[in-house]
């Protein structure tokens, strides 16, 4: 059975129209329903046809979009007039070919928006990069990120989620993703960034304004970046007169630093580059894994059975990451098209774009058995919730260890509790519960 | 038994080190290779299929198989 947040209504099935089932179906092309994106309209018409008019920001695929990609498996590549034209592959092989395809896509753009509002996109290395560039822009990172680096923040990571639990497990109730989930990552990142953690609320204030808003509201979307920019200008600023706020026990050299002394060929980085980067890392570094802690601390809340092995059997944890991180994937990603290129029928123009749903492709059928059923002990799982090819996230062991211990530490202090309220859902990009309320003791 | 890691697909998604610490090992970078010529010990037979299982790039495979 499929996870969406409880007692929600899962809206009318997608595909209504289009039906699935009828053999050779053409690939939904421009012109065919929907709407033109050139006149964004804050009231967005519901989508009522997803073959040919998805939106990822509509309700209905927000509050659960399982079943619309269950329909849209079963069909060509979906197609919409919204965001200027766009696809939809959901089926993993399809997903995966378009990742692996660096000649026909490219990563310039990775958020949908409602038009592209920049030409050329500001550059967030090494995710908007493409080869040949890539691999350097990736390299410079990939040092500080190694499951052997990223194990010695795990004390840190525990003293966090204990001293985040402290706060409120008196009450015997909290909101698991505002007072616990949300706060674990940040914390983490900040510290490795070396920012001062009391600016968090800041931080997740731009990636809010950044991730969902911004994709809809250009002006809220450019002042989020540039408020960003700036503030790392500030403490780049203030290295660079030997000074800095970072935490003093923070790593030496934190990341504004390993950017700031960044080259490549004997070139320094350009200011660009080094911004670009470092906004990335914090955006990538927060909403991400704040959802999937939150998805995940939701699934052992619906699933007290679930719960109770988890408990009893913690070697098990590992293994039941990876399929908390298949069935909840929280990150989709776009591309833009390079080059015109057909696949699966569906003629893919220059200058159009695809979201690349890595959640859709975790519960495509086809690849896992029982996609829609979370399987803690999952034996085959080569899921796609970091991505695939190149563009493999950074941080992925970084947020394989914050789910791990943030899990772990909860389970610990809480073991019995359940979810008491509704769980609302960010919007867009990064997927995960926003509230969560919960109830324990 | 023998495990292989394919540089050129490999991504560095560490699935394999993780599932099988004594099969594989992780460069500066992350990415892996097969520990000790690729040569899987007796006993670690299944964690081998447990890392080919779960490389997300398919980098990972049974070179040799001794029976």
């Amino acid at each position: 059975m499929s996870d969406s947040k409880p007692g929600s209504g899962a809206g009318p099935g997608p595909g209504s129209q289009a039906g699935p089932g009828s053999e050779a179906e053409a690939c939904p092309v421009s012109g065919q329903g929907g709407q033109t994106a050139s006149e964004p309209s804050p009231e967005r018409p519901p989508v009522t046809d997803w073959r040919t008019d998805w939106d990822h920001l509509d309700p209905q695929w927000r509050d659960n979009p399982f079943p619309i990609w269950d329909e849209l498996r079963t069909g060509p590549i979906a197609r919409t007039e919204r965001f200027e034209g766009a696809w939809l592959p959901t089926r993993y092989e399809d997903v995966k070919a378009i990742a692996y395809d660096t000649e026909h896509f490219t990563s310039r753009r990775i958020l949908l928006r409602h038009k592209k509002y920049e030409d050329p996109p500001l550059p967030a290395p090494p995710i908007t990069s493409d080869p040949p560039e890539h691999k350097a822009h990736k390299q410079v990172l990939l040092p500080f990120f190694t499951p052997q680096e990223v194990g010695k923040l795990e004390p840190m990571a525990r003293r966090v989620c204990n001293e985040l639990i402290d706060e409120f497990i008196a009450d015997g109730r909290c909101d698991a993703a505002q007072h616990y989930a949300r706060h674990i990552p940040v914390r983490i990142i900040a510290y490795m960034l070396g920012v001062p953690v009391r600016d968090s609320d800041l931080f997740i204030r731009w990636i809010h304004e950044i991730l969902e808003v911004g994709i809809v509201d250009d002006e809220i979307g450019k002042n989020a970046t540039k408020a960003m920019r700036d503030y790392f200008r500030h403490h780049i600023a203030l290295r660079k007169v030997g000074r800095t706020e970072a935490d003093p026990d923070g790593p030496e050299p934190d990341l504004i630093r390993v950017m700031m002394d960044g080259s490549l060929n004997g070139v320094p980085f350009e200011e660009n580059h080094v911004l670009g980067t470092l906004n990335l890392l914090m955006i990538a570094g927060i909403d991400t894994t704040w959802s999937a802690i939150g998805a995940s601390i939701m699934h052992l809340g619906l699933h007290p059975e679930d719960r109770a092995r988890l408990i009893a059997e913690p070697g098990l944890m590992p293994t039941a990451i990876e399929e908390l991180l298949r069935a909840y994937s929280p990150v989709t990603m776009a591309r833009e098209i390079k080059k015109d290129v057909e696949l699966g029928g569906c003629p893919m123009k220059k200058g159009e774009m695809v979201l690349l749903s890595f959640p859709a492709a975790n519960r495509d059928p086809a690849m896992f058995p029982d996609a829609d059923r979370v399987v803690l002990d999952r034996q085959e799982n080569r899921h796609g919730a970091f991505g695939l090819g190149i563009h493999r996230c950074v941080g992925s062991n970084l947020a394989r260890m914050e789910m791990q211990i943030g899990i772990e530490e909860w389970l610990k202090r809480i073991p019995d509790y359940r979810v008491v309220g509704d769980v609302t859902w960010s919007d867009g990009t990064v997927r995960g519960p926003r509230t969560l309320p919960v109830a324990f003791g | 038994m023998k495990v292989r890691v394919d540089p050129e697909r490999c991504e560095g998604h560490s699935r394999c080190h993780a599932l099988a610490p004594d099969l594989f090992v992780l460069d500066d970078f992350g990415n892996a290779t097969a520990a000790s010529d690729g040569r899987v010990p007796p006993g670690l037979e299944d964690k081998a299929r447990l890392a080919v299982a779960n490389c997300p790039e398919y980098a990972v495979e049974i070179v040799e198989d001794a029976g």
